[in-house]
């Protein structure tokens, strides 16, 4: 079920939207606060219920992807339901280069926190001045 | 095998419309999916709980996904049932470093009406993965009983 949602940034492929009624199972866009850091990009998501095995982040072409399966069997006699886990799917196209191999994730109390470094060509360069 | 009740029938159809009235003002459309999607700061109740019952026991299962774990308060009050905690905001050197801010964070409390009374020296509490589970065992007195049959 890995279609594209976004376009990567050189335009090669175009967008495929994942129609709610043909996708293998329903899914939901989990909540981001994205930020930047000195070196790169942080990314926190709210994945509730999902545990590491069923998660599955990779960057490619440019664009990060977060998928997580939630495994979660409601109980009988329910009182009162105001919520439902349903997996989590969700893309993002990411404006410069990042180094894959440094990216890091590690999934505390049902949030991902996602760290990517951006790659060495794209890091700022201090230029020092001189003067005469 | 049941035979009809009307009046059973009637208390259903309570229920249910209790259920439509319920989902109408929480935010949410009947029809589609409970999302775990979770809302905007002070959007509406948090955080979401879904109440089960067994035999014995009462469940309350909460939507709290990276709130810190020593912060997490339960109280018990007659047949009340309080949540609160705190999920910290991301530690963020400068509000302009911020792409997207889409998690609400801060302190929240919420109470819950079990309608029941609760043996409250037996209650268990797990948080795990972002879900707090609380298992509420009902008091002696609140459980159905088992009543023998002496055939004379």
């Amino acid at each position: 079920m890995a279609e594209q949602t976004v376009v990567p940034a050189d335009g090669t492929s175009t967008v495929t939207t994942r129609e709610q009624t043909r996708a293998e199972e329903r899914y939901v866009a989990p909540p981001v606060d994205i930020y930047e850091e000195k070196d790169g990009l942080v990314v926190l998501a709210d994945i509730p219920g999902a545990d590491a095995s069923g998660l599955d982040v990779k960057v490619d072409q440019g664009i990060l992807t977060i998928e997580a399966r939630t495994s979660y069997s409601p109980m009988a006699n329910p009182l009162r339901r105001e919520f439902e886990l349903v997996n989590f799917f969700r893309q993002f196209q990411l404006p410069e280069k990042v180094a894959a191999d440094q990216i890091s994730a590690e999934l505390t109390n049902g949030v991902l926190k996602l760290k990517l470094p951006w790659a060495p060509e794209v890091r700022p360069r201090r230029i020092q001045v001189k003067t005469t | 095998m049941s035979t009809w009740d009307p009046f059973r029938e009637m208390l259903e159809l309570r229920r249910e419309l209790d259920r439509t009235f319920d989902a109408f003002f929480s935010g949410r459309q009947p029809g589609l999916p409970r999302l775990a999607f979770l809302p905007g700061r002070g959007a509406r109740q948090y955080p979401l709980v879904n109440v089960y019952e067994d035999r014995d026991n009462v469940f309350v299962e909460a939507l709290a996904p990276g709130v810190k774990p020593d912060t997490l308060d339960l109280q018990y009050q007659g047949t009340v049932l309080t949540i609160s905690g705190e999920k910290p905001a991301p530690e963020v050197s400068s509000p302009e470093s911020y792409h997207r801010s889409e998690r609400a964070a801060g302190r929240f409390t919420r109470s819950i009406e079990l309608g029941v009374p609760i043996d409250d020296a037996k209650v268990e509490a797990t948080y795990k993965n972002g879900l707090l589970m609380v298992k509420l065992p009902k008091a002696e007195a609140a459980k159905p009983r088992q009543i023998a049959v002496s055939v004379g």
